[in-house]
């Protein structure tokens, strides 16, 4: 057991695990954050995403050590934002979201996109999210999606 | 122990007192160790966590080389100016964006995969490797660190500082992986190629092919062999050029691919390459 202090969704915590814990685990269970979830469990979907310092990263294959020191947004903190709300709200009126699992992922990707690239084409749409999979929409309605927030957001990225 | 060393004095003097293995991004030895959800990483040694070893984290331009340090992401890497587009171009094509946040070069070295993107593009650019050790550095070139799938030359006491790519010109490059898709896949087989010429004539030839054999391939008595031919006579001989790597090109089976399609996809990359010159 080790003590691992980092910044998470705006207040500083403090775990007491083992270092060589998946953040995932220690997320969903020590901390009680379920909105990261896991689907492939080995880097390739997305849908465990959060924020590390604002740039997407996936917590099944990230230890606890890492996070040290580090600021850290799940889509629970993400959300309480004015961005969130535009991003949920392009998502609706495009009809991206259907049975949901990969929505929480998809989101945090649109932010480290939209916080690097505020105008982003198709293209740097598409690349943000190829480390993202949906077995629901096809994906052109998260595209979409994105592209309204960018535009209904202006200003905010 | 498992140990967040604060600087590189300190995780040097871990691994002369102990026996660790170094976890940089972690994007494969997570898993590789893969266990039980909820459960910690079942490691077989004590880790020496570097991920905020911030001291490593750096890319600098000198007169000969770009230094990149050990930690640096890939996304990083993809920001900077000064990073060779060719190792670029090998990069947007690794994982996806939440994995290039994280993952690094350093990382792929030691993970020593024979199908490494990043590595590939190591070999072509003749890079050396900078070794740290409490009792000090050595600089190696890549094809000495890696010897194999998984192998590698780094001793238990050392662990990767930087990473030095000599900064040349080349009137060419090229690069092509071949996967299942375009994000989240490994290669198949994957090449990278430079060439430099002057008045029409091929005065360097780079090939670097990737998931092919135990190492990644890379033979400069071939190169050599096709240097100073005019870019016409050289194109007419891509089949020369092609066959002079068919006993280096010894693929396997695997989940992601067969021999004979890797095969064949090799010679095709390889004449690709000079054809477009």
């Amino acid at each position: 057991m080790a003590e691992v202090t980092f910044t998470l969704n705006g207040e500083e915590v403090t775990v007491d695990k083992p270092l060589n814990m998946r953040f995932l685990d220690v997320l969903r269970t020590t901390l009680d954050l379920t909105g990261a979830k896991e689907g492939c469990g080995e880097g390739e979907c997305g849908a465990c995403a959060v924020l590390l310092d604002g740039r997407i990263v996936d917590t099944c294959i990230l230890p606890l050590a890492s996070v040290a020191g580090r600021d850290i947004v799940t889509i629970e903190g993400y959300r309480t934002t004015e961005r969130f709300q535009v991003l949920q709200n392009a998502f609706v009126k495009e009809g991206a979201v259907q049975c949901g699992i990969c929505i929480p992922g998809m989101i945090i990707a649109a932010e480290s996109l939209l916080s690097e690239n505020p105008d982003p084409s198709d293209d740097a749409i598409r690349t943000a999210l190829s480390g993202n999979l949906c077995r629901c929409t096809g994906y052109n309605m998260i595209i979409a999606a994105i592209r309204r927030a960018a535009k209904e957001g202006e200003g905010l990225w | 122990m498992n140990k967040i060393p604060e600087s590189l004095n300190e995780a040097l003097q871990y691994l002369k007192e102990g026996t660790y293995d170094v976890l940089a991004g972690g994007t494969d030895i997570m898993l590789k160790n893969r266990g039980y959800a909820e459960a910690p990483v079942p490691f077989k040694k004590n880790m020496l966590y570097i991920f905020n070893l911030d001291e490593l984290r750096y890319i600098a331009t000198h007169d000969e080389h770009i230094a990149i340090g050990a930690v640096t992401s890939y996304a990083s890497m993809l920001r900077h100016p000064d990073v060779p587009d060719i190792l670029k171009r090998s990069i947007r094509q690794i994982a996806g964006p939440a994995l290039r946040h994280v993952a690094t070069l350093a990382g792929n070295i030691g993970n020593a995969s024979p199908s490494a993107d990043g590595v590939l593009v190591l070999y072509l650019l003749d890079a050396r490797i900078i070794l740290a050790s409490a009792d000090g550095e050595r600089e190696v070139p890549i094809e000495d660190v890696i010897t194999g799938p998984g192998k590698h030359t780094i001793r238990p006491e050392e662990m990767i500082k930087e990473i030095r790519l000599p900064r040349r010109t080349f009137s060419n490059t090229f690069f092509k992986k071949v996967g299942a898709r375009k994000a989240d896949a490994i290669s198949k087989t994957s090449l990278a190629g430079a060439a430099r010429l002057h008045d029409n004539v091929v005065e360097e030839l780079r090939i670097a092919i990737g998931a092919v054999n135990v190492t990644v391939v890379r033979d400069r008595s071939i190169e050599a062999s096709f240097k100073g031919l005019t870019l016409e006579d050289l194109k007419a001989r891509v089949d020369e050029v092609a066959a002079a790597y068919d006993s280096l090109i010894r693929p396997i089976d695997d989940q992601r691919s067969n021999a004979r399609y890797r095969k064949q996809v090799s010679f095709n990359l390889i004449e690709a390459f000079i054809r477009q010159l």
